[in-house]
């Protein structure tokens, strides 16, 4: 139970003949910080959803965390994503209206800790991102890099095996992705697994590790 | 692994952030529910009100009272009851007393100038001195009749009908009013009467002496007893042609017709509830559509589906739970003010209440469902790329 992700033959076809991912194998460790690059339609999105347990393969076998996906119930699953998994998104998804501490503590409703713990870890998770001194500033009251920054700290303040980032740059110029990026980095030097996904070639080639794909295949 | 169970606080939590991103949708969908909440409560309490005033009515008027007249003789001829029927009454065990009045052929007028035919509708009774206390007369203003001289009583009617004069013309004599009487509930014929002395009545207006209606109270557990020997003991010869009634079972009856009206009212309250489910309903499925992303969220952060359809349907619940608490708080003050205008007491029923909170849990529990369901069928792939 070395390998955090461990993706074995999986091909993801949906009806109507449209195969989004194709055999993939794929093993990512714990520690590591590695970007899933390709053009759109390349199948990465599948692939986030096949690892962050959102969708199921059509074959193949998916592990996370040593749990097989096959073998789980839809509700084993969302328990995996609640305590395993977390996920940061393009469009951030904040709750509009509530604060950062409020935003990153809903992050923990499905873990079952109590609502202080919540708070608690949620201050500390936004301490962490550099954000120590937005914990009641609203999504509104923050620029594009630091709502990132909010999301990315709800994505780690349960402490999950894995945090994936679906395109986090995708929203934000240049110097505030830069920023997210060396976050990332920051977050993964001091220990968490991070899985960035990404079109873009600069930021893939700025990590440790590129899994390139094209047409759903894994490029060797 | 086992998902976390969602914290009763939390779920609360997350249905009222659901209303309070809207705030406004939420107010006007609520209302629909408090309008008809509101509606079936103050019909219902409205008409309990009326039923306590009329219940507090009675209490006070008494039950006991019960009323003789002559009914009619076997040929049809009005019959008439014996003089000495009033004291033959007043023998009986539970009776706690017995008196009468005699209708009086002459006829009342306003004036001597007046001609004759035009009496207003006014009927000339003779009563006896004890009337008032027996039938719960009470005299506006003024003393009783003296029994002796040519003196009257005016009922409530009579008295607008003719004006505040000082004396009325019958029978060729003037006739000094010396009082004017309250309405009588329990004998409202007594309202539009010209009521004079049981003696002046055989001294100046050539008044026959029989009592025409008899009023009797008796010891309230008896009544029913007293009624089954009343008309035998008034007219021991003929018993067949004598009428015995209970006018405040008149003033009961009146119960029945108003039921009939509530039922009515809460119908149309009724409807209006289904109305405001509706739009409940309405509110939640354009509030799913519209949160599709969140809804994706939430499932990536581990929300199950039956937590999803939970949070929806709390949200459902405490919305309509807003509009049922403000449709009976609405309900009450509207009763209150209609019950203060009529001097009635307010009372509003615990069941009505109840029911009222109660209506409101089914309905937001219904409304809620299909579109919760809707919510935790959406894939969570689906509802992130929305």
């Amino acid at each position: 139970m070395s390998a955090v992700i461990e993706l074995a033959g999986v091909t993801k076809a949906y009806p109507g003949g449209v195969t989004a991912v194709r055999s993939v194998d794929l093993t990512v460790e714990y520690g590591e910080l590695v970007a899933i690059v390709g053009p759109s339609g390349s199948g990465k999105s599948t692939m986030l959803h096949l690892i962050g347990t959102l969708d199921r393969p059509t074959h193949g076998t998916v592990r996370i965390d040593g749990h097989d996906v096959a073998t789980l119930s839809d509700r084993q699953l969302s328990a995996l994503r609640a305590r395993r998994i977390g996920f940061v998104f393009q469009q951030f998804h904040l709750a509009p209206g509530r604060d950062a501490v409020t935003n990153v503590a809903d992050g923990l409703l499905y873990t079952g800790v109590a609502r202080k713990e919540r708070e608690w870890r949620a201050e500390a998770a936004l301490v962490r991102v550099g954000l120590g001194d937005r914990l009641t500033h609203k999504p509104h009251q923050l620029s594009g890099g630091e709502r990132q920054r909010v999301a990315i700290a709800r994505a780690v303040a349960g402490d999950p095996a894995v945090l994936l980032a679906d395109e986090p740059t995708g929203n934000l110029d240049s110097v505030s992705g830069a920023g997210v990026v060396t976050l990332l980095r920051e977050l993964n030097e001091a220990g968490t697994t991070v899985l960035v996904i990404t079109h873009d070639h600069e930021i893939a080639e700025s990590l440790p590790r590129q899994v390139p794909m094209r047409d759903g295949q894994v490029m060797a | 692994m086992k998902p976390a169970r969602l914290r009763l606080s939390d779920l609360l939590r997350l249905g009222g952030y659901g209303l309070r991103s809207r705030p406004l949708r939420a107010v006007l969908s609520a209302l629909g529910i408090a309008i008809g909440i509101a509606a079936m409560t103050a019909v219902v309490g409205i008409s309990s009100s009326s039923r306590a005033d009329l219940d507090q009515r009675l209490a006070a008027l008494g039950t006991n009272l019960l009323t003789v007249t002559p009914g009619q003789t076997m040929f049809g001829e009005d019959a008439v009851l014996p003089d000495e029927s009033v004291s033959m009454i007043r023998r009986i065990g539970p009776v706690q007393s017995a008196t009468a009045t005699g209708k009086v052929s002459s006829a009342v007028y306003r004036t001597d100038r007046v001609p004759a035919g035009e009496t207003g509708g006014l009927a000339l009774l003779a009563a006896s001195p004890d009337l008032l206390s027996t039938v719960g007369g009470v005299l506006t203003r003024g003393t009783w009749i003296n029994q002796k001289y040519p003196t009257v009583v005016l009922g409530a009617t009579a008295a607008r009908r003719l004006g505040n004069v000082p004396s009325v013309y019958i029978d060729g004599r003037w006739w000094t009013v010396t009082g004017v009487l309250d309405p009588v509930p329990l004998a409202p014929e007594l309202d539009s009467a010209v009521l004079v002395g049981w003696e002046a009545a055989a001294t100046y207006l050539s008044f026959d002496g029989h009592p025409t209606t008899v009023y009797t109270r008796s010891v309230d557990a008896q009544v029913e007893a007293v009624r089954s020997v009343l008309a035998p003991t008034a007219n021991p010869s003929s018993p067949d042609e004598v009428k015995v009634s209970k006018p405040s079972d008149a003033l009961a009856a009146r119960r029945a017709a108003d039921d009939t009206f509530t039922a009515l009212l809460l119908g149309l309250g009724a409807v209006a509830l289904l109305v405001g489910g509706i739009g409940v309903a309405n509110t939640m499925v354009i509030s799913v559509l519209e949160r599709r992303a969140e809804i994706g969220l939430r499932r990536s952060l581990g929300a199950t589906r039956g937590q999803v359809r939970t949070q929806f349907v709390a949200e459902s619940l405490l919305l309509s739970l807003l509009g049922g608490a403000a449709g009976v708080l609405l309900g009450y003050v509207v009763t209150g003010l209609y019950a203060t205008t009529r001097t009635w007491p307010t009372v509003v029923p615990w069941w009505a209440l109840a029911g009222g909170v109660g209506a409101t849990v089914v309905i937001g529990a219904i409304a809620g469902l299909y579109p919760a369901i809707r919510a935790a069928r959406l894939a969570p792939t689906e509802a992130l790329s929305g």
